[in-house]
């Protein structure tokens, strides 16, 4: 929403396309909170996340957000990701919900010695689903954008998940125009992508804009790093497993995409700055889950997850 | 390869600014905002489609380098244009997902230029075409046909022009693809769009803007062609960076607001919190809440970022109002010297979405803006063919189908044709038990204004009368199989309540149908509707004061649902004589099931017609285990309980 130091012209088109994106994204929004009875917003505390917070403050200004915040923590976060999302809980007064698979972390799954398939279902697709299915949140705010994946290409707005929360892709609901159906049954939840039609570049430009407040990863500095499997990893604490002959130089890095430390690839750069990450987006031209063995470890592994529950 | 493809080898002015704008817009530099465009290109595979895009997200400079060297290889190993790149292989995902038996209905595609970002609607798939045609035009504000040089106009073309002007769009584009398969021949191309033009007029629709294009080769997509001197129009993109969008159209109309939720925080701060529909709005204003005609005056516009001296159609806003009014989700506010118009009986144009095809007068949701409430849609006047524009008869809409018919609402909503508003005039429906969305519609016109059929005020209220009777008026809605002693309970019911000097009145379905509903017979059509004036009558006893007791199969759960929604909440009480089959047949007190199973009698309900039981009745009487007295004091007991 411009600002009224921004108030446009009479005649022309007077909003651009991060308002138009903003303005969706808010409608979205209040109409969840208008039609479901228990919703939450997952929050992974990276960029996209960021940007949906950001607009959910805006959307329901000057109450809080009537909704609390879900993390998924795997207990391999990066330590700044924690220390940002709990800041980011205090500055907007909401309330903060952590999962964790302690069973799982206790019977020794890690990002190092478990496949990372399994890894990923136990620690984060099993963990928000029993997250969900615990406190009874019967839809649930999520980042993706379409732009990411093909999988998330063909995804809706409102998406249905059955009981166990698995997305059945050749069963969709049409969408129309700007109404969307919230109806459900019993045991159903809905998964809603309020950033749908955003592409990364939108975020970059609307965190920008906005001054959204992001973790300091995504800005390039001089980190413990090392090459592993096509990866450059950041050595973030002490539990790093290095195998024989590895050893971490330091780097200058930042993220595109945050995840597990062990599992996340950073990428090489000296863009310290907001300008300076959005100069080189129009040169670094690769696609940014490249970075993420999360979604290489098989083909068409986005939509198998999905189907399992992912988000 | 690259001295073949101008837009590999040479970077076109779009490409060229958006490289600056990408980050000098984003930071607030001299690039300044960009606009967004959403289209839809409509065209199959042979026209060029896939090819078209995956041009334009390339000539954008949209893709990766990695894509790019992926494309390049790709093109060579499978691709259908030798040596060169096969742009359609970017936006084929197609063939993948009809392995993994997926149907994708629409796909959404962004890139962007230096001017306006664009978001685009690709719906491939000829199976479900209307649907998912429908579903990506809704949301567009300018459509691509494509016609292949050398087919010219088809019967693909028409129809794909028809569902474009349905769905209102207004900017059309006739993109004559493949032109460097005709020999670059300004006679071919003329002779197309003279054709189509012929068919638009005909249609009532916009006039289309015409550009030959070659989207393998690039020509008139990004870069002009210099294959095609005589041709000295726009280039496909830089038409869509400068055509004039819906947005603009919607600024110039009285201001409109459907509130989505109301923002109260706290008791001083009561905020009305919508997407701005139409026109624009400053504190100050005079507006009208409606459906309720209420005026007043907008104190604030409230954001984060401080309140605004303007909110335009397309923001998403809070307003707070001088005075307390009466507004919630589903009010419109609008400017209070041209409100909309309200009413509760429409024209409509419905394209049916679901497998299940449209139960004449059963109750549907209808969410229009952000009010929802219950429907029913009358035998459609025609259905449109779509390949020859015929009206042809139909007595329901079938799955695909686009036909025309009357729409009632239980309650006045305000809407405008869809023509002046999509936001006040498109609509869906959806089914009350499976949730499914299973229509679009688009008003045309009130039937009869709700404003000249005011409900006569009465001076002596249901309550008043009510009250003089001593009771609460309420409906016992009996539901059961035939012969599973729903008349046998029902009469008892009334009898004691009568003991108990309470004014009752029982409608039994075998006396209804010798009056009020003679006219009907049995099959879903016929039943839906005796149902229906079977809940009017009872309606209209309660609001005599009267406690209703109905005894009818009432099969279907759509139906005794669509009465439950007639009554004001608490008065509608669903009885569930729940018999089993063998049970109600061994009894078969009029021998119907005799007849039934004999084939005699057709669409017997339990035998070739389906009884859906209650999923949450108010009361369920378990015949094999409860006498007939004893459910008649229970469900006495349970209604006057209720008092």
């Amino acid at each position: 929403m411009p600002t009224a130091a921004r108030l446009p012209a009479p005649d022309a088109d007077p909003l651009d396309h991060l308002d138009r994106l903003e303005a969706e994204a808010i409608h979205i929004m209040r109409e969840v909170v208008a039609e479901t009875e228990k919703p939450v917003m997952l929050y992974s505390v990276g960029k996209d996340s960021a940007v949906m917070l950001h607009i959910a403050r805006k959307a329901f200004y000057p109450a809080r957000p009537p909704f609390p915040l879900l993390h998924i923590a795997s207990g391999w976060d990066f330590a700044a990701m924690l220390a940002h999302r709990d800041r980011m809980a205090a500055e907007t007064g909401m309330e903060l919900l952590v999962a964790h698979n302690d069973a799982a972390a206790a019977a020794g799954v890690n990002p190092f010695d478990t496949p990372t398939p399994v890894y990923t279902r136990l620690m984060l697709t099993e963990t928000l689903t029993a997250a969900l299915d615990a406190h009874g949140f019967d839809a649930a705010f999520g980042g993706a954008r379409r732009d990411e994946e093909k999988a998330r290409a063909k995804e809706r707005v409102f998406s249905f998940r059955g009981a166990n929360h698995a997305w059945d892709p050749k069963n969709q609901r049409p969408e129309l125009w700007n109404l969307y159906n919230a109806r459900k049954r019993r045991g159903e939840t809905i998964r809603v992508f309020p950033l749908s039609n955003w592409t990364e570049l939108d975020v970059w430009a609307y965190v920008a804009r906005e001054q959204v407040p992001l973790v300091p990863l995504y800005f390039a500095a001089e980190r413990p790093t090392l090459w592993r499997d096509g990866l450059l990893l950041v050595v973030d604490d002490e539990r790093f497993r290095f195998r024989p002959g590895e050893r971490a130089e330091p780097r200058w890095v930042r993220f595109r995409t945050l995840g597990c430390y062990p599992l996340t690839g950073a990428v090489e750069s000296r863009a310290a700055t907001l300008p300076a990450i959005l100069a080189e987006m129009r040169t670094a031209r690769v696609s940014e889950r490249a970075g993420r063995a999360v979604d290489q470890d098989e083909s068409a592994s986005m939509e198998k997850k999905k189907a399992e529950g992912y988000f | 390869m690259a001295d073949r493809e101008p837009g590999l080898a040479r970077s076109g002015p779009a490409a060229d600014t958006r490289a600056a704008a990408g980050a000098g817009a984003a930071v607030g530099g001299a690039a300044g905002p960009r606009g967004l465009l959403r289209f839809i290109t409509c065209g199959s595979v042979d026209d060029g489609k896939s090819t078209l895009i995956g041009r334009m997200l390339h000539d954008a400079r949209t893709l990766a380098d990695d894509q790019l060297a992926a494309l390049a290889a790709d093109s060579r190993r499978h691709g259908t244009q030798g040596e060169e790149v096969d742009f359609a292989l970017l936006v084929d995902g197609l063939s993948a997902e009809r392995e993994q038996g997926i149907t994708i209905d629409v796909a959404y595609r962004y890139f962007a230029t230096a001017r306006r970002a664009f978001i685009v609607a690709d719906t491939p798939g000829h199976e479900q075409y209307t649907r998912n045609m429908v579903t990506g035009a809704s949301t567009a504000d300018l459509a691509i046909l494509l016609v292949d040089a050398r087919k010219g106009v088809l019967t693909q073309t028409r129809r794909h022009a028809y569902l474009v002007h349905l769905l209102g769009i207004r900017n059309i584009v006739l993109a004559v693809n493949k032109m460097d398969l005709v020999g670059h021949d300004a006679g071919v191309f003329s002779a197309i769009v003279a054709e189509f033009r012929a068919f638009g007029e005909r249609l009532g629709m916009a006039e289309a803007v015409a550009i030959p294009i070659s989207a393998l080769r690039g020509d008139n997509v990004l870069a002009g062609s210099a294959a095609m001197p005589w041709y000295t129009g726009p280039t496909l993109l830089r038409h869509l960076e400068e055509v004039e969008v819906d947005g603009a159209r919607a600024l110039a109309q009285p201001f409109r607001l459907p509130v989505q939720w109301v923002n109260r925080p706290s008791a001083e701060f009561r905020g009305f919190a919508g997407l701005v529909a139409a026109g624009r709005v400053r504190p100050g204003d005079p507006v009208r809440v409606l459906p309720s005609g209420r005026t007043s005056h907008v104190a604030r516009i409230v954001t984060m970022d401080g309140d605004l001296a303007e909110a335009v159609a397309g923001q998403s806003g809070t307003l707070t109002l001088a005075d307390e009014i009466d507004c919630a989700r589903g009010s419109v506010i609008a400017a209070a010297d041209a409100p909309p118009e309200v009413a509760d009986q429409f024209e409509a144009t419905i394209v049916w979405m679901d497998e299940a095809p449209l139960h004449v007068g059963r109750g549907y949701w209808l969410k229009l803006g952000t009010q929802t409430v219950s429907a029913s849609v009358a035998a459609p006047k025609y259905v449109v063919n779509v390949n020859t524009l015929d009206h042809l008869a139909a007595k329901t809409l079938e799955l695909n189908a686009i036909g025309v018919a009357e729409v009632r609402t239980d309650r006045a909503i305000a809407f405008a044709p869809y023509a002046e508003s999509r936001s006040l005039g498109g609509f869906i429906l959806i089914d009350k038990l499976t949730n499914a969305t299973v229509a679009a519609g688009m008003l045309h016109f009130a039937l009869r204004r709700a404003q000249n059929v005011h409900w006569q005020a009465l001076d002596v209220s249901r309550e008043a009368r009510a009250a003089l009777k001593n009771q609460r008026p309420a409906v016992l809605w009996f539901t059961g199989l035939s012969g599973s002693g729903k008349s046998t309970i029902a009469n008892l019911v009334e009898k004691r309540l009568h003991r108990m000097n309470r004014h009752t009145f029982l409608l039994d379905g075998d006396n209804v149908r010798h009056g009020l509903n003679r006219d009907l017979g049995f099959t879903e059509a016929d039943r839906i509707e005796n149902i229906r004036r079977v809940g009017e009558v009872a309606r209209l006893m309660a609001d005599a004061g009267l406690i209703v007791i109905t005894a009818f199969i009432s099969p279907f759960r759509a139906e005794r649902e669509m009465v439950r929604a007639m009554l004001p909440e608490g008065e509608f009480l669903e009885v569930f004589i729940d018999t089993p089959l063998e049970v109600a047949e061994a009894r078969d007190v009029k021998g119907l099931y005799a007849k039934a199973r004999a084939g005699k009698l057709k669409n017997f309900t339990g035998i070739d017609s389906p009884y859906e039981p209650p999923l949450a009745p108010e009361i369920r009487i378990d015949t094999t285990t409860m006498s007939a007295e004893d459910a008649a004091r229970r469900i006495v007991e349970r209604l006057l309980g209720e008092d």
